[in-house]
């Protein structure tokens, strides 16, 4: 028996989702008295054995180009034939873009249980209970998982990367490989550097700041502070910012460790995306918005006038360290 | 072409969030409900399109709900749609749902299955996928714009740092997400013709239940907000760092 831990990569490298996927793994198989491996398929130039720090004995890999692209029925075919082979019993998956592909179909390939969204340790105690994030982050559901092989797909940023140290055993595997069905024609990559979903910390604006002309502030401050730029809603609406800046209820929901909201009231809508932040600080001039109820740190005052002085401050920090 | 059109109802927007019977149950009372926005907004809007554009497509609504979701599935029909299915069951789990909806596809043989991105209340992300895994039908998840033509389907989607175009030959599962279709208001003369649009009652299959919730609870809340003075921000990049440890 196993705990096989899918680790996705783009561009050759290894996801910092799935590092987080890879010590949850690893914690689960402990806790579970199983051993934990991953599964890399595809081709990387990352050295693979390094990933044992994270408490990965064994990293079986299926090496075909074929699979770096996303078709989710060609991947869970061959994840299927994976789980045969290493008799895995607990998969998990970064519940991220490609774990939210795949997931479901290798659930429906093995008749095998799917929480999604997951964001802490399961409870072992009493069969085998998962916590997931429900009602757009409103709420916790504590879900059983029913079936022998049972899958579980992480939430970005909720579980602490652990190195307890090592190095991995790489084993190929010879799986075959079907005939693609989806074909690429182009790719864009987004505007900001780093990931909205992973980033540590957000830099958000709202309709606040007036006019997408304002933002640069918001992008000196996030590029000081190595954090991803988000929006609001009526941001992304008027196209101040493009859509795949919208968090909140019906845009993308995050949990970094520090999110900065400048300019936003803090409708529930928004509040839903963002609420599983682990601190949040709110800077907006009206004293009434709902956002400082939810905040930790908060600044009544105007955001032109606010945020310049917190670039600055930033500016003396890091100089000084 | 035949269009099936995956929607779920879902609280309002605004709905507070509570539970009963010992936190098992979502605590439904003087809730407004609504069809789930990722599948009203996109997908269906979206397929809506491909209708006007083709009228001899047929649309077909689908839901997995008991008859309280009725009021919700006629909204969806005033919107466009040539007929509802409901599956006359409590929505499970993303698998039950994805099960049962399998098999209305499997009695029609759809060339397109649109889902919405998610549901906004239990997030699962997945019926799109469970019923491409169980159909076998080609998956295409996180659409942000999706064109036909002919029986290729060319589907710009969202990747890991990114977005991608992508084309593949129906039939196919798309997952709808911002960007496929604007949101539209339903009309006095949709509102008129929903009433006599066909909405078939389905018994549920026997599936066996994968997952199961056994119980809810809410985030604690939090301490209170600390005010720093507008004339002093940089008190706030102190805190951050010096107490918060965070910067």
């Amino acid at each position: 028996m196993s705990v096989l831990i899918f680790i996705d990569h783009t561009d050759g490298h290894v996801k910092k989702t799935s590092l987080e996927a890879l010590s949850y793994g690893a914690k689960v198989a402990a806790q579970t008295g199983n051993a934990a491996e991953g599964i890399l398929l595809g081709t990387v130039a990352d050295d693979l054995t390094l990933l044992g720090k994270y408490g990965i004995k064994k990293i079986n890999r299926v090496n075909n180009e074929i699979l770096n692209h996303l078709d989710p029925q060609l991947i869970a075919d061959v994840l299927a034939e994976v789980v045969k082979q290493t008799g895995a019993k607990i998969i998990v998956f970064p519940n991220n873009v490609t774990g939210k592909a795949i997931a479901p179909i290798l659930s429906a390939k093995l008749k095998a249980g799917l929480v999604s969204g997951v964001v802490s340790l399961p409870d072992t105690s009493n069969g085998f209970i998962v916590r997931k994030s429900v009602f757009s982050g409103k709420a916790f559901a504590n879900v059983s998982i029913n079936t022998e092989i049972k899958i579980i797909s992480l939430n970005p940023n909720s579980y602490q990367i652990q190195e307890p140290g090592g190095t991995a055993e790489i084993v190929s595997l010879d799986i075959p490989v079907g005939a693609s069905k989806i074909k690429a024609l182009s790719t864009s990559k987004s505007s900001g550097d780093i990931p909205l979903s992973e980033a540590e910390i957000v830099v958000s604006g709202g309709r606040g700041l007036k006019g997408p002309e304002n933002w640069g502030m918001i992008e000196e401050l996030a590029k000081l502070l190595g954090a991803a730029t988000a929006c609001s809603r009526p941001v992304a609406d008027e196209h101040w910012r493009p859509h795949n800046e919208h968090v909140g209820q019906t845009g993308l929901a995050i949990a970094p460790n520090l999110y900065i909201a400048i300019g936003i009231s803090g409708a529930i809508q928004h509040l839903a995306g963002v609420n599983r932040s682990k601190t949040i600080v709110v800077i907006n001039k009206d004293p009434e918005a709902p956002f400082f109820k939810a905040a930790n740190y908060g600044i009544v005052g105007d955001a032109f006038e606010v945020v310049p002085k917190i670039i600055q401050a930033v500016k003396q920090l890091k100089g000084a360290q | 072409m035949k269009i099936l059109v995956c929607i779920s109802k879902t609280p309002d927007t605004t709905a507070k969030i509570a539970f009963k019977d010992n936190n098992t149950k979502f605590a439904a009372e003087g809730v407004q409900w609504i069809i789930n926005p990722y599948d009203e907004w996109y997908a269906l809007v979206r397929a809506i399109e491909l209708k006007e554009k083709d009228p001899s497509t047929t649309l077909h609504l689908v839901t997995v709900a008991t008859a309280d979701a009725d009021p919700v599935v006629r909204k969806a029909l005033a919107l466009g749609g040539d007929e509802a299915i409901r599956v006359n069951a409590d929505s499970h789990d993303c698998y039950y749902v994805a099960a049962q909806i399998a098999e209305v596809a499997k009695q029609n043989s759809y060339d397109l299955i649109f889902t919405g991105k998610e549901t906004i209340d239990y997030n699962g992300s997945s019926v799109g996928g469970i019923i491409a895994g169980l159909l076998n039908m080609t998956y295409i998840s996180l659409a942000t714009k999706f064109e036909l033509n002919g029986t290729t389907a060319t589907v710009t989607r969202e990747i890991e740092g990114g977005e991608e175009t992508v084309q593949a030959a129906l039939p196919v599962v798309v997952s709808c997400q911002k960007g496929v279709a604007e949101q539209r208001i339903p009309n006095m003369k949709g509102i008129m013709g929903a009433r006599t649009k066909p909405l078939k009652i389905m018994e549920p299959v026997a599936i066996d239940m994968l997952t199961s919730v056994v119980s809810f609870d809410l985030p604690q809340a939090k301490a209170g907000v600390k005010l720093i003075p507008a004339d002093n921000p940089a008190e706030l990049v102190r805190l951050l760092h010096e107490e918060a440890k965070l910067i």
